[in-house]
């Protein structure tokens, strides 16, 4: 990399061929093979990312086109009034709870589900195939068999007897929202089992061997080799984990019929699509997003500096 | 390097969004021109059996102007989907769905054409509706809508629970809170049903349509929620009626989880708050019989009002023959299309005359009978800014002191109001 910036750097400065070499650099057709993906990348994410912002510091709100509408800039004014809604700073609130249950909780299964689906245990690929396939499923079709399971008259609820909690899980404020990031938990886990899988390869299988030669158990390997060996892993996951986690809908909108009990599990996007799309008042609603992403990313750089010290 | 493109890649960003978020006029001779045009129904099969007729007899006497009938794309809701329908400027001409809370929205949006702009068009639309026709009338005094059908919700009861209960099942007492709550006890101590009234205890904002209006507009005398600019629910009546839904749900005579299904049909709940639709729907399913919504006191069925839950036709800006949308709009509304409706199904267009025009309909069919009485004496929701916003604070608030028990329900209606009417001022 050095000597071909020393290269770069003995072409004369004024020959049109070095000045074309700054500009598309020594392989331009590089550049064409890159240009989908940079136009996608700009149209699918920056784009909208840049609109959302925008329209967060206007009174916006969809117009026909043609149609004569009055959206002036209002500064801060739409992060104002979300931030002093209680339903939106609620919603923030039930997705830290749900990220403190759900990425710890995805991080250890998955870690030490992988660890013991990478051993040679019996029916090996057939339990990597049965973690995988709620990933796989849409999310609509695992609902429902959760509301099967955790309604009032649900399958739970009739094992649990006398012992079944009262609210019911779903319509109880305590529960709802753990309910809803154990089945997140469960539906991701195949997905981040996989990426633990792939992880688990790159530890070098001598160092079991060493430990083991030196008295080490088989716990003892896992906190002082596993772990330690698939951190980049454990960073990607949490990281994924924490920003799947921060888009939740899905589960909150059929599972608790809309963030339901009286809220308990609303989610920041939940209270977007409310805002935003049933509504119309997009302005807001980018004020929310906008603050989603914004928290994402300061969770996502925190876990970064904490996971990826040595 | 990186810090330019980022750069360059915002400004591009924010200049092609500032260069669409400009406004351009729209053709001021729509509304006389004249020629081929698409509707949106209702994607119910009765309703789209009736909505081809009516299109294949529109066609066969204007072969010009020929109309092009779907379904509503699917999506969460047809609001959604009209709303971004009209952004993009690909809405239809005509919607026969068009929900009245919905509305104001669309109008803000510049989706609508007002009615009063076509010749004789607030003529039409008063004719037609009678007095009723002011409830769907906007700020602004014109008319972005035209009221087409209602389902004026009543309390549907099956009469073989009622019987196991040992209520009379041929005229169980529901007419009062108090009797009313005697008979819920009985059905839910008798083991007869799970439930006595199951309506769905979720946030969505319009689920307080079939369970808080209805029995608000009968409460009050048929007071919208929203009068004048004002929340009229923080109120004697008001209150009575959330206390007495708290009652149901505190005593265990509804329940607080949504049930995965129809209750009434699975014969989880006793009784259900529904429109004529239920009549073809239950049909033979469920011995069923049918009663005004209650009051404190026992109002008579001839005073009681209840929620229209009605749905109205827009025409919309992106329309480029208005003329032949608002033909096919008075075409789709004569008495003869609405006795069409009428006839396939139950629904009850918003006539002034209903109950005398159809004469023969409603001798031959006389379990429509008592939801076409009741369809004179109806309350829609109100056509004010930010109504979805306005139904969504109201479900939150009666969701929390109402289903759920936290906090008092005065001080519940009373926030609910106070934003309400913060709402309703805003435009």
């Amino acid at each position: 990399m050095k000597a071909e910036a020393e290269t770069a750097s003995t072409d004369k400065p004024s020959s049109p061929r070095s000045r074309r070499t700054a500009i598309l650099g020594r392989q331009p057709l590089g550049l064409v093979f890159a240009a989908p993906y940079a136009v996608f990348l700009a149209a699918v994410f920056a784009y909208p990312l840049g609109l959302a912002v925008w329209i967060s510091f206007q009174d916006y709100f969809f117009a026909a086109p043609g149609a004569q509408v009055d959206r002036p800039f209002v500064g801060l004014e739409n992060y104002k009034t979300v931030l002093g809604d209680p339903a939106v700073r609620r919603s923030f609130l039930n997705v830290i709870q749900f990220l403190l249950i759900n990425v710890p909780l995805t991080v250890v299964l998955s870690l030490v589900l992988a660890s013991a689906l990478n051993g040679a245990i019996r029916g090996r690929a057939a339990l990597r195939v049965a973690y995988y396939i709620p990933y796989v499923t849409a999310s609509v079709a695992l609902v429902a068999v959760w509301l099967f399971l955790f309604s009032s008259g649900g399958m739970v609820n009739q094992l649990l007897g006398p012992l079944a909690p009262d609210p019911s899980w779903l319509v109880n404020s305590a529960l709802a929202m753990p309910v809803i990031a154990i089945f997140v938990t469960w539906k991701q886990l195949g997905f981040f089992i996989l990426l633990y899988l792939a992880a688990l390869q790159n530890v070098p299988k001598e160092l079991y061997e060493a430990a083991a030669v030196d008295g080490a158990r088989r716990f003892r390997s896992f906190t002082n080799i596993t772990v330690p060996g698939v951190r980049p892993a454990t960073v990607l996951v949490v990281i994924l984990a924490t920003i799947t986690g921060a888009n939740l809908f899905t589960e909150p909108y059929l599972l608790t019929n809309g963030g339901g009990p009286d809220g308990a599990s609303s989610s920041p996007v939940l209270v977007m699509y409310q805002k935003g799309i049933e509504q119309g008042n997009p302005d807001t609603a980018s004020a929310i997003g906008v603050i989603l992403v914004i928290g994402v990313l300061l969770i996502s750089l925190v876990n970064r500096k904490l996971l990826e010290r040595d | 390097m990186k810090k330019n493109v980022l750069a360059v890649t915002l400004m591009l960003t924010l200049g092609v969004t500032a260069a669409c978020g400009g406004d351009s006029g729209g053709s001021p001779d729509a509304q006389t021109t004249t020629g081929p045009i698409k509707i949106w129904l209702s994607n119910n099969p009765e309703e789209i059996a009736w909505g081809e007729a009516m299109v294949k007899a529109w066609n066969a006497e204007n072969p010009n102007e020929e109309v092009t009938a779907q379904e509503i794309p699917a999506g969460q809701t047809s609001e959604e989907v009209i709303g971004a329908a009209i952004t993009a400027g690909n809405a239809p001409c005509l919607v026969f769905n068009t929900s009245p809370a919905a509305v104001p929205q669309f109008q803000k949006q510049g989706g609508l054409v007002a009615l009063d702009s076509f010749e004789g068009g607030a003529d039409y639309v008063e004719s037609r509706s009678g007095d009723s026709a002011q409830q769907y009338q906007s700020p602004d005094g014109q008319y972005y809508q035209i009221p087409w059908k209602s389902n004026p919700v009543m309390i549907f009861y099956n009469k073989d629970i009622m019987k196991e209960a040992g209520v009379d099942p041929e005229n169980p007492p529901l007419a009062t809170y108090d009797e009313f709550l005697a008979t819920s006890q009985k059905v839910v101590d008798s083991g007869a049903a799970e439930a006595a009234i199951w309506p769905a205890p979720t946030s969505e904002f319009f689920q307080s349509w079939f369970d808080f209006y209805p029995l608000f507009a009968a409460e009050s005398g048929g007071q919208q929620l929203v009068e004048d600019g004002k929340a009229t629910f923080d109120s004697e009546a008001g209150e009575s009626v959330a206390n007495f839904w708290a009652t149901l749900y505190a005593e265990g005579l509804s329940q607080k989880e949504a049930y995965n299904g129809d209750s009434f049909a699975d014969k989880k709940a006793a009784m259900s708050v529904v429109g004529p639709w239920a009549v073809a729907v239950y049909g033979d399913a469920v011995n069923w019989g049918v009663a005004p919504v209650p009051t404190s006191s026992g109002m008579s069925p001839e005073e009681t009002y209840t929620f229209s839950d009605a749905k109205n036709i827009g025409l919309f800006s992106a329309c480029e023959n208005q003329g032949t949308a608002f033909e096919v709009l008075k075409f789709a509304t004569s008495e003869e299309q609405d006795g069409e409706l009428l006839e396939m199904t139950g629904q009850m267009p918003l006539r002034a005359d209903l109950q005398s025009t159809y004469t023969d309909y409603f001798d031959k069919n006389p379990e429509y009978e008592t939801f076409a009485d009741q369809a004179s004496r109806t309350v829609e929701v109100p056509n004010v800014p930010n109504s979805i916003a306005i139904w969504q604070a109201f479900r939150d608030e009666y969701s929390a002191s109402v289903i759920f028990g936290k906090g008092s329900v005065s001080e519940a209606l009373a926030a609910a109001a106070a934003e309400a009417t913060e709402l309703a001022g805003q435009s």
